[in-house]
């Protein structure tokens, strides 16, 4: 048992990532990455909400009609986010105006409700806590890879620091602007698909259509 | 009115939902392998976001804001913490009645958009809709413009990502970029050319 609890933390960090394979939760993975703190604190945010909506859900699970089971969800993960909300906006103001509606929007972020249909409907809590803690962390890997590319690159800092010291400071790094604009995002993530395909080809998808080898002829 | 039209434009343009604030990625990326599905979803998605950002904007209004609850004599009341869930519980229960009030008098369009309905609530395109109306402040007419528009915006990205994809599964593309990877970068590129459109006002 002591096994499966472990390949349910680690497992979906690369195996089974959410975001490159699952294709869960991409929105926010964009929108937020361009600083490394922004991020950090939405992966921690997304982890908290997505282990314990995955646990409540879980424990009422024998007690939720199936008919009404998505409002249910929606009810708990959106209490859940409300807290997180409010406790932002208590003590990280700041951050929670640079996330502006992302924060709300965990709500509908596909991690959270994937994770509660597909694992917590049909496990026990503790399980599903630890499967909702694994998945929040492989969501906040790829946020934390894309945020240190997209900060390191664009803006030359890590956190806020300075690292690579730009030309405007009399440094001699130019940053890449295009880096924290929208578009990045999308060429960022995509190349760590390839990037991650390539280490575990297990992963790449069919071709629909076969290019016809010449050789064949 | 002239602020109207600007509003639209830039909603439908400049401020892509899906393309520059990457809302309703997941179905963006999912349901974007064929034409005629994309333009289902897409005008779904459109319907959906006219009626719920205006209805939210009402219950903003009227039942969260401080001091909204003044007509039903607590003028002291505010409730805006209760905004997410208000507008989930909106959202989640408007797509409901559409559902039912399309199978019973529109059957015709309830089997073309039917089986795109349920996923729309949890499209975060359309929670985001609402939340960027609140974060705004827009009033009544805005919101309803800003409903149309940015709905509208979605499904033209979403439409012309499915033209894309429909001629890129012919083209060889590397192993590792199949499917998933290739979608993103596409993405990337086409969110790059609606970035041409900033700096158009009208």
């Amino acid at each position: 048992m002591a096994q499966t609890r472990k390949s349910q933390l680690v497992d979906p960090l690369i195996d089974n990532n959410p975001i490159t394979l699952q294709v869960l939760g991409i929105c926010s993975a964009l929108a937020v990455t361009s600083s490394l703190k922004v991020a950090l604190v939405m992966a921690i945010a997304v982890t908290l909400v997505t282990a314990f909506s995955s646990m409540f859900i879980s424990m009422l699970r024998n007690q939720i009609p199936s008919s009404i089971r998505i409002i249910v969800q929606m009810v708990i993960i959106a209490s859940l986010v409300i807290l997180v909300d409010q406790v932002l906006k208590a003590y990280a103001y700041d951050i929670s105006k640079t996330l502006s509606v992302f924060v709300g929007l965990i709500i509908t972020n596909c991690i959270v409700m994937g994770r509660a249909e597909a694992f917590a409907m049909s496990n026990p809590p503790v399980a599903s806590f630890v499967d909702g803690v694994g998945n929040g962390l492989g969501y906040g890997l790829i946020l934390m890879v894309v945020g240190v590319i997209r900060e390191l690159f664009g803006s030359g800092s890590l956190f806020g620091i300075t690292i690579l010291e730009t030309v405007n400071n009399g440094g001699w790094y130019v940053p890449n602007g295009l880096l924290l604009l929208p578009p990045s995002a999308f060429f960022v993530i995509g190349l760590l698909i390839w990037a991650i395909r390539a280490w575990k080809p297990g992963q790449v998808e069919e071709r629909e259509y076969k290019i016809q080898s010449v050789e064949a002829h | 009115m002239e602020g109207l039209i600007s509003l639209a434009v830039k909603a439908v343009f400049v401020e892509n939902l899906a393309l520059s604030f990457f809302l309703g990625m997941c179905t963006f990326i999912a349901v974007s392998k064929k034409i005629s599905t994309a333009i289902g979803l897409g005008v779904s998605v459109m319907v959906v976001q006219a009626i719920t950002v205006p209805a939210n904007n009402l219950i903003l209004d009227y039942l969260l804001a401080p001091g909204a609850l003044a007509w039903a004599g607590f003028p002291d009341i505010d409730l805006t913490f209760l905004g997410l869930i208000s507008y989930i519980g909106v959202i989640a229960a408007l797509v409901q009645i559409l559902e039912m009030v399309l199978d019973k008098y529109f059957p015709p369009l309830y089997n073309a958009l039917g089986v795109y309905l349920p996923l729309i609530t949890v499209n975060c395109a359309i929670l985001g809709g609402s939340l960027f109306m609140v974060e705004r402040n827009y009033d009544f007419a805005e919101s309803l413009t800003y409903g149309v528009s940015s709905g509208f915006g979605w499904a033209l990205a979403i439409t012309a990502m499915a033209g894309v994809r429909e001629k890129l599964k012919y083209s060889d593309i590397p192993d590792g970029l199949q499917g998933l990877g290739i979608t993103f970068i596409t993405a990337g590129l086409m969110a790059m050319a609606f970035m041409s459109f900033s700096g158009v006002k009208l």
